[in-house]
């Protein structure tokens, strides 16, 4: 299935390689941010609030400061006099670093407590006086708009309510036309709640200012170093902060998620205090600090599905509330406030299609970052492959049977979707098929039946999803105006060897070895001769970072037209070598060759040694090249996932038995990498789907704000993940791949739900929200006995 | 605060410290002696970044008193092999691409040494209920789930060739 061009030792696409950065995490030689250790370091403890909603009347600091140890404790009203106690978010609203008078959510950052240790550090946060006035906190979003709403944010010049944006795509009067006319109209309110990505590593920052040469260094857990420096420059460019005079390494990071896109307040106050202090300032969250101050989805989605009577389905309308918090702080592109949500209308073909969003502020921790998937993807995925569900049960056609009739056709593409955006590729016919026979469909359908016959509840969920990722191109996507494209430079050493450096940076996605792939493909230098290298600014050519699944498509693309670069500068050197025009010279991996005469060839290893002793008159000496890849368009990777469940109907306990996910993420580099990827995005989205859910109460407070009661899936709930592939090329991307890592996580939900949902279906139970939790299966079961 | 003398061996070695009563031994470990493989990634016990072996159980060392470890023989995933050598749980971790960020890794084979120390064979559902006290967000287990597998496999074999 994974055709390779080229041999196992130079391991380029397609070879499963073992990964070249596995050595230092095995050997406990992983370098993360908590691991750095300065001369000098001081460290920093958040005072956090314990209210939602609350007026600051006074911070007493002095119990604190007469702790042997304590340095400083740094307030609003201190950061204020630099005017650094707000910033902007990514879109453009404006964020709390330190308040100077309210508090906006429970455990937001009160003031910062510096001291020589950590533990005396924390001794200090205990010793800060706080006095609040409580004040009623908007916690329901739907209450956010009622006239008696407080005003959340005066400080907003012209801001009347609590309304944040109107967001709308589609031709809302022919949808509605086409919804009144249809035979079947499907309804539901579906609600992704709120989650929290809980990288096992949590947030953190070392920031070290050098009074002598004005340089800021910052070790950041940060999968967009780049953009941050630039964010910080803007930001803290009137304090002194130059952006040539910032460096921000982004050391191995212990998982990011999207979770460390944003910068955080405990970020800026760390690196303003190092600046004020002239010492290195180290601040680590804690998890409690890491799961209540940001969070993913709490969009409420209002959705209406259209079909004719035999099931063609003809509109699809999404009315969606969004909870944004105090602020909206949701890492999208600027002209996206919704990210792709606008990829709702999914895998099929229908002319109508109408999408519209409100955002409000509540007095929650704001966020809207992403939990593993391109931005708001994994919403509109879901709330499409419910309601294809929904109708299917509505009109009593075989759920499977409703997509194949629906798909957009291998031959359609590319295919302009009703909202606006041109699918690059699929066959989702042929996906669906091998997932339906990976998993034996037709054989579970009669077990089914057979179960149901004996009362048993047994349920078969589908998910066909397509997912958009790999932003840019740049014409239409910017993070805070900077274009969203990504870069590779790649040095070769006179002796074959090589350095290349990228624009991203890994959280564990692999880019050591996959990147080395890419380029083994297209130089034929063994991937083991290919060091790769991300995340320090200094020396890393500028990117927008790791997230939304951007990696392969941006960065990968780069290293593949910046290493094209090299072949044709390295082809005027073979025929200078080989004395030949340079017409008469040919490649194949690794090797240049004179036309008609093969014997007469010389390798890229001679090539680059050539490229500084012996190149040709006039040509400019060394063998390096760079490329920003700014893409033409997204890719669009797409998958069929099926999920088998039995529930228990008398304690409302789940047991998925199956899970089968066929990923088309186009070309592969690494199939084992790729299928490690599925692996941690299916459990990521059986997470949500079964487990997680940030709650709160009617105070605003946060009742699940550790890892004892947020669950996180360990092995036991994690299934056994089949997993397989269809391929169909990008035909955009220089090599065909369209990028992974996310399409498990958007995948699984629907298939999970839709699987529990389906078995329920005989008594009656017709939409169930995530996390679908035995209790709330057991609650159903009750509710629909007794209407029964 | 008062200071404690304590005493004990890492990973061979044997060290000495005054310690603060309070000092958690995991950071003990980081902090005092900069060794950083073992993780921190929560502080209810709950995800097994820190889990160290202390006389040979795995514990979670976060929540471990330095002074509590006076006297206790340790061993942290920097003292499972020798130099430029591989313990065959980290071998197999790495066949079977059992680790994505690498942050849960170190604990995660601390906790499947005293596994398979104390069932050379377990079944693939005794591997996922040995190792639920060590959370993973990047993997899924399955492949972690393999690497148990596999080293388990590779120390029977050895087992068996020194008997």
């Amino acid at each position: 299935m994974f055709s390779c061009k080229t041999s196992p030792e130079v391991g380029g696409m397609g070879h499963s390689v073992k990964r070249k950065e596995d050595a230092r995490f095995l050997h406990g030689k992983g370098n993360y941010t908590d691991d750095v250790k300065l001369p000098g370091m001081l460290h920093m403890v958040m005072v956090r609030s314990p209210y939602a909603y609350a007026k600051i009347l006074s911070i007493d600091k002095e119990k604190a400061l007469a702790i042997d140890g304590v340095l400083a404790v740094i307030t609003g009203e201190d950061l204020a006099q630099y005017n650094l106690h707000w910033m902007p978010t990514l879109l453009s609203d404006s964020q709390m670093v330190l308040p100077t008078d309210t508090v906006m959510h429970q455990s937001q950052e009160v003031c910062a407590v510096i001291a020589t240790d950590r533990y005396i550090a924390v001794d200090g946060a205990e010793a800060v006086d706080v006095q609040y006035e409580p004040m009623q906190a908007v916690v329901n979003p739907f209450k956010a708009l009622d006239e008696d709403a407080p005003l959340l944010r005066p400080d907003k010049e012209g801001q009347k309510d609590n309304h944040i944006y109107h967001w709308e795509r589609g031709d809302k009067a022919k949808t509605d036309a086409a919804i009144a006319a249809a035979d079947v109209v499907v309804k539901e309110r579906i609600h992704l709640p709120r989650i929290h990505v809980a990288s096992i590593e949590t947030c953190g920052v070392v920031a070290s200012y050098d009074k002598d040469t004005e340089k800021m260094l910052i070790y950041l857990t940060s999968q967009a170093p780049h953009a941050i420096r630039t964010i910080l420059a803007l930001v803290a460019g009137h304090v002194g902060l130059s952006e040539e005079k910032i460096r921000i390494i982004a050391p191995d990071i212990g998982g990011g998620f999207g979770g460390k896109v944003p910068v955080y307040p405990g970020y800026v106050v760390a690196i303003a205090a190092s600046f004020l202090i002239g010492k290195p300032v180290k601040w680590i969250e804690d998890r409690s600090e890491n799961l209540v101050n940001g969070f993913a989805r709490d969009y409420h989605m209002d959705c209406e599905l259209a079909a004719t009577k035999d099931g063609k389905i003809q509109a699809f309308k999404v009315s969606t509330l969004a909870d944004h918090g105090y602020t909206d702080s949701s890492a999208n592109p600027s002209k996206y406030p919704t990210g792709m949500f606008s990829i709702c209308t999914g895998s099929y073909d229908y002319e109508h299609a109408f999408a519209e969003l409100d955002a409000v502020y509540t007095n929650k921790a704001p966020g809207g970052v992403a939990y593993r998937c391109s931005f708001r993807v994994t919403e509109a995925v879901h709330a499409i492959e419910r309601m294809v569900d929904k109708l299917a049960a509505e009109i009593g056609k075989d759920p499977a049977l409703l997509r194949f009739e629906n798909f957009i056709k291998k031959e359609q593409f590319p295919y302009a979707s009703p909202l606006g955006w041109s699918y690059d590729s699929g066959d989702y016919k042929a996906t669906l098929e091998k997932a339906m026979e990976m998993v034996g469909y037709d054989e579970y359908k009669k077990e089914q039946a057979e179960k149901r016959a004996q009362g048993k509840l047994m349920g078969i969920g589908i998910c066909t999803f397509t997912e958009v990722v790999g932003a840019g191109p740049s014409k239409d996507f910017d993070i805070l105006g900077i274009a969203m494209f990504d870069s590779a430079e790649i040095r070769v050493h006179p002796t074959g060897k090589a350095l290349a450096r990228f624009g991203t940076k890994s959280q564990g996605q692999g880019h050591e070895t996959t990147y080395a792939q890419i380029l083994a493909e297209e130089l034929g230098i063994p991937y083991t001769d290919i060091e790769i290298d991300e995340g320090d600014t200094d020396t890393a050519p500028y990117g927008l970072g790791t997230y939304a699944s951007r990696s392969t498509p941006t960065a990968g693309a780069a290293a593949a037209i910046a290493a094209r670069k090299l072949r044709d500068k390295g082809k005027k050197i073979a025929a200078h070598l080989l004395e030949v025009s340079e017409d008469d010279i040919e490649w194949e991996v690794g090797k240049y060759f004179v036309k008609g005469a093969p014997e007469k060839s010389k390798t890229i290893q001679d090539v680059a040694f050539a490229a500084y002793t012996n190149f040709p008159p006039g040509m400019e000496p060394g063998f390096e090249a760079t490329h920003y890849y700014d893409p033409p368009n997204l890719t669009f990777p797409n998958g069929a996932y099926i999920c088998v469940v039995e529930v228990d109907e008398e304690t409302g306990a789940i047991d998925v038995k199956r899970f089968v996910a066929i990923d088309d993420c186009g070309n592969i580099i690494n199939p084992m990498i790729v299928e490690g990827q599925v692996h941690g995005g299916l459990t990521q989205g059986i997470a949500p789907a079964m487990y997680e859910g940030i709650v709160y109460d009617d105070e605003g407070n946060v009742l699940n704000g550790t890892l004892m009661d947020y669950l996180v899936p360990t092995a036991v709930e994690s299934p056994h993940w089949e997993t397989g592939h269809t391929i169909t090329p990008s035909p955009h991307h220089p090599l065909g791949a369209k990028g992974v890592a996310e399409s498990p996580t958007v995948g699984a939900p629907p298939a999970i739900a839709n699987a529990i949902i389906d078995a329920l279906y005989p008594l009656g139970i017709k939409h169930l929200d995530i996390p679908i939790t035995p209790d709330k299966v057991w609650d159903a079961i009750q509710k629909a006995k007794a209407e029964a | 605060m008062a200071k404690h003398k304590v005493t004990m061996t890492i990973n061979g070695a044997s060290v000495s410290a005054e310690v603060d009563s309070r000092l958690l031994l995991v950071h003990f470990i980081r902090e005092n002696l900069d060794m950083t493989g073992t993780h921190i990634g929560c502080d209810t016990s709950s995800c097994g970044a820190c889990t160290i072996l202390i006389d040979g159980k795995s514990v979670k060392s976060c929540t471990y008193l330095a002074v509590r470890a006076d006297g206790a023989n340790i061993t942290t995933i920097e003292g499972i092999a020798a130099d430029g050598t591989n313990h065959p749980l980290q071998k197999a971790f790495h066949d079977q691409h059992g680790l994505h960020c690498g942050f849960c890794t170190p604990g995660m084979i601390m906790r499947s040494i005293e596994l398979l120390e104390t069932n050379p064979n377990p079944t693939e559902k005794e591997i996922r209920w040995g190792i639920s006290g060590n959370l993973c967000r990047c993997t899924g287990y399955n492949n972690i789930v393999k690497s148990v597998q596999q080293a388990a496999e590779e120390m029977s074999k050895e087992k068996e060739a020194t008997v």
